[in-house]
């Protein structure tokens, strides 16, 4: 027993791999093969996540498509259409990142991961505005839902700048269904970009100490992986949230 | 059990095992490297971590069959006597949540799968070792959330979470329940996810995908479920609990909402779930029924395109659940034909492990027991499992004590039997030591007789038309509970006899030497316990699964370079 772990040290001094290379792999492009490939399978089960609330969302909004209408309206596609940019241009970044961690360029990887970091915070906030204006309009379901948006589309700025007709009461109700959904959906991908971004602020340190730029960057590329997948997740929730009637 | 190496020939049993005076467990393995709960707690071992699993795997089954006996203990007499019905309810439902995801789902995979995979395919390890950890840690945080609902008051929804009676309904511990079941799942995530990546890219060189022992093929399956079914669940776990605090709407007809969504979501993972749960056994039950009758097992390649049929059929019948919950006669129409579909790669399995035996060398050690169990009592649960899935029978057996009669029959008289047969096989390998021969030949009978005195009287209780999950029945239907109950009893000395004297064996059992059985697997022919890294050096796979003549000539060569 006591002369064991110097027999194992020895044997693990015999063949030369990289410090980074785990004690388990055989060669170190069996390592990156298997880590990308497990990345690639978490995304799938994320995929398979959303795509249970994509098929409650499709078949509520096949059912009660005026009230999906008239709650998209509520929305603003300014603050929309500007996340959506925000998101891209985070990717951009991020893919920017793995690029410089590729080619060992320590300072713009850490710019990068900032960068990344802090458009992930600016989408979060403009979420946080989206959010707070349906509280105030009682927009959010639970027992404070107001229907009076869409039975009086009168006295509701946006219902009236889109010349919402009003709805009939039992169709009306179906908006809180449209509303639920846009919480559980946003909610989720937000859930989504908070894990993210709590992940980039370990790595833009880990970053900082040089961790990614000596040739081992499986950690970034797979990141990277879930970033632009967490992107591509909003990309099809922008037009199924926002702009449902919108087509010609 | 004779200890001597006898000659080939007639023989009553395979086993060699080494002198046992001069025998010793190996100085160095994965158990004695290292020592202290930490060295436990933060180990990447697979083996280790596998060796946690079936701890508190079986502290969960304890749990769950104690809440089992309680029921039966109820139903001995016709009124709710010894519990109110709403505690009733909640014993079920408790008996239902526990061991199915924190029994079944992770019994064989996550213990047995845990340990061998690396072990079969020629790997120091699995591909993710801390993910494989977390999975441990997410399984005790499911656990231990589970143990607090129970604490609180328990839940009573059934396991099935049934919508709108989760969101609207009741005051018990829904949420509590719903969070432990959506870690769980990810438990079980990560563990299919490492199995997939490990059998794709840890192989060793020349051990090709038809080289693969079938129980690797049957994991490789189960992963495919594991990965693709459990995120719905996951989601639907989460509507229930937004419904449930905030009033969401989607499963809620007040506000437009439809309970069957729930079903469908609910369904799509929990149909494949049970072949979650069955597949690793059928895994087990073919290197088993191979090694005890000395014979490759018939048709490898169909055996192992079956697991892989039975996981991608399996994602297409979930409706056949809901039957009478107002689907389309059309859908019920298709769905039933699919639900026929499964038949055939469970029935090829069956077909196959019999021509296995066909002339085969049989030997009756406890493994082999159990496996014979499990393809009778398999084969009665699956067959039952036809009358569910047509529609006509359906109406009339859904939700009476027939279809419990068929799930336990798949499940306890399928699963369990398994997973005792591969823990009685592996015993050995995992612990260096045999476990006693014949009290555990005694204790797979005993299990065999309850679990048919308990199950089998529920069938007829079914057909009758006793109605599943309640407290009182008419009084013309006690003989047969009694019956029942009778069984539970007998069954329950079956599992305990096996815990007590596997515990016995870690001290006391014989030493086993590396390869007891005489089996073909990679896995048989490193020291037991196996070294922490598994392997010295790498090995190079030149011969098929199940080649016994590969075995002979390698003892050959290794009898000839000990007399050098």
């Amino acid at each position: 027993m006591s002369d064991s772990p110097v027999a194992i040290e020895g044997a693990h001094t015999a063949h030369e791999h990289p410090p980074y290379q785990r004690h388990h792999f055989e060669t170190m492009e069996q390592q990156v093969d298997a880590t990308g490939f497990a990345m690639w399978l978490f995304l799938l089960t994320e995929i398979m996540f959303f795509g249970g609330l994509f098929t409650a969302y499709l078949i509520y909004r096949n059912w009660y498509y005026p009230a999906f209408v008239a709650g998209s309206h509520q929305l603003a596609i300014i603050w929309g259409t500007l996340n959506t940019g925000v998101l891209i241009s985070s990717s951009f970044t991020m893919a920017m990142g793995v690029w410089c961690a590729e080619t060992r360029r320590k300072g713009g990887l850490v710019l990068c991961l900032v960068l990344t970091f802090l458009l992930g915070l600016v989408f979060l906030g403009i979420k946080t505005i989206e959010y707070s204006e349906k509280i105030e309009k009682h927009h959010v379901p639970g027992f404070h839902y107001s229907l009076k948006s869409f039975t009086n589309p009168d006295s509701d700025p946006e219902a009236k700048a889109y010349g919402d007709k009003p709805l009939p009461l039992d169709m009306a109700r179906h908006t809180e269904m449209y509303f639920g959904l846009y919480f559980a959906m946003t909610g989720m991908h937000a859930l989504h970009m908070i894990i993210g971004i709590a992940i980039l602020a370990f790595m833009i340190v880990k970053a900082q100490a040089g961790a990614y730029t000596t040739g081992h960057i499986t950690f970034v590329e797979n990141f990277g992986l879930y970033w632009h997948f967490v992107d591509i997740v909003w990309i099809f929730l922008f037009p199924l949230l926002y702009l449902i009637s919108r087509h010609g | 059990m004779s200890s001597e190496i006898s000659s080939y020939g007639f023989e009553e049993t395979i086993v060699r095992l080494p002198d046992q005076s001069t025998a010793r467990i190996p100085k160095v393995n994965f158990i004695s490297k290292e020592h202290g709960l930490l060295s436990w707690l933060l180990t990447g071992d697979h083996k280790r971590i596998a060796m946690m699993y079936l701890a508190s795997i079986t502290f969960f089954f304890a749990i769950g069959g104690a809440l089992a006996g309680l029921i039966r203990l109820e139903l001995l007499t016709p009124q709710s006597d010894l519990m109110a019905t709403d505690t009733y309810n909640k014993v079920f439902t408790m008996h239902g949540v526990v061991m199915i995801f924190l029994f079944l789902v992770p019994s064989v995979p996550a213990t047995l799968g845990n340990f061998l995979i690396p072990l079969m395919i020629g790997a120091k390890d699995l591909a993710l070792p801390k993910i494989n950890l977390l999975s441990w840690y997410l399984y005790m945080a499911a656990g231990c959330m589970v143990i607090y609902t129970m604490a609180a008051g328990g839940v009573d929804t059934g396991w099935t979470f049934t919508v709108p009676l989760s969101t609207h309904y009741l005051n018990t511990n829904v949420l509590s329940t719903g969070i432990a079941i959506f870690i769980a799942g990810f438990s079980s995530i990560f563990t299919g996810l490492n199995f997939i990546v490990t059998i794709h890219k840890m192989r060793a060189p020349g051990m090709t995908w038809f080289r693969l022992p079938l129980f690797v093929w049957a994991h490789y399956a189960a992963s495919i479920l594991m990965v693709l079914g459990t995120p719905v669940l996951a989601i639907a776990l989460v509507l229930v609990i937004l419904e449930r605090t905030m009033g969401i709407g989607v499963f809620d007809p007040a506000k437009g909402g439809d309970p069957i969504l729930f079903q469908h979501l609910f369904w799509f993972y929990s149909h494949p779930a049970v072949y979650i749960m069955i597949l690793p056994g059928m895994g087990v039950i073919s290197e088993v029924i191979s090694t005890f009758s000395r014979k490759r097992v018939f048709g490898y390649t169909a055996v192992a395109f079956s697991s892989v049929a039975i996981a991608v059929f399996g994602f297409f019948v979930w409706e056949h659940h809901m039957f009478i919950m107002g689907v389309s006669n059309y859908s019920t129409l298709v769905f039933s034909l699919l639900t026929m579909l499964v038949a055939v790669p469970s029935a090829i399995k069956i077909f196959n492990w019999s021509f296995t035996l066909y002339k085969g060398s049989i030997t009756f050690e406890t493994p082999m027991l159990y496996a014979f169990g499990f393809m009778g009592l398999f084969t009665i649960g699956g067959l039952t499992g036809v009358f569910l899935g047509t529609t006509g029978t359906d109406i009339h057996l859904t939700e009476t004590y027939f279809i419990v009669a068929h799930f336990h029959f798949v499940m306890v008289g399928g699963m369990l039997m398994a997973f005792l047969s591969g823990i009685h096989f592996w015993w050995p390998k995992m612990t260096g030591r045999m476990y006693p021969e014949k009290i555990s030949q005694l204790a797979a009978l005993v299990t065999f007789i309850g679990f048919n005195f308990t199950f089998f009287p529920q069938f007829i209780l079914g057909t009758l038309g006793m109605p599943r999950r309640y407290a009182a029945y008419p009084a013309e239907f006690q003989v047969l509970n009694v019956f029942s109950t009778a069984g539970a009893t007998i069954l329950g000395v079956g599992y305990l006899l096996p815990i007590l004297y596997l515990t016995w064996s870690l001290k006391y059992g014989e030493i086993a030497g590396n390869n007891p059985w005489q089996a073909t697997g990679l896995e048989w022919q490193i020291q037991s316990p196996p070294l922490t890294e598994n392997f010295p050096e790498i090995p190079i796979v030149d011969h098929d699964a199940y080649d016994y003549e590969w075995l002979e000539r390698k003892h050959e060569r290794e009898a000839v370079t000990s007399v050098r």
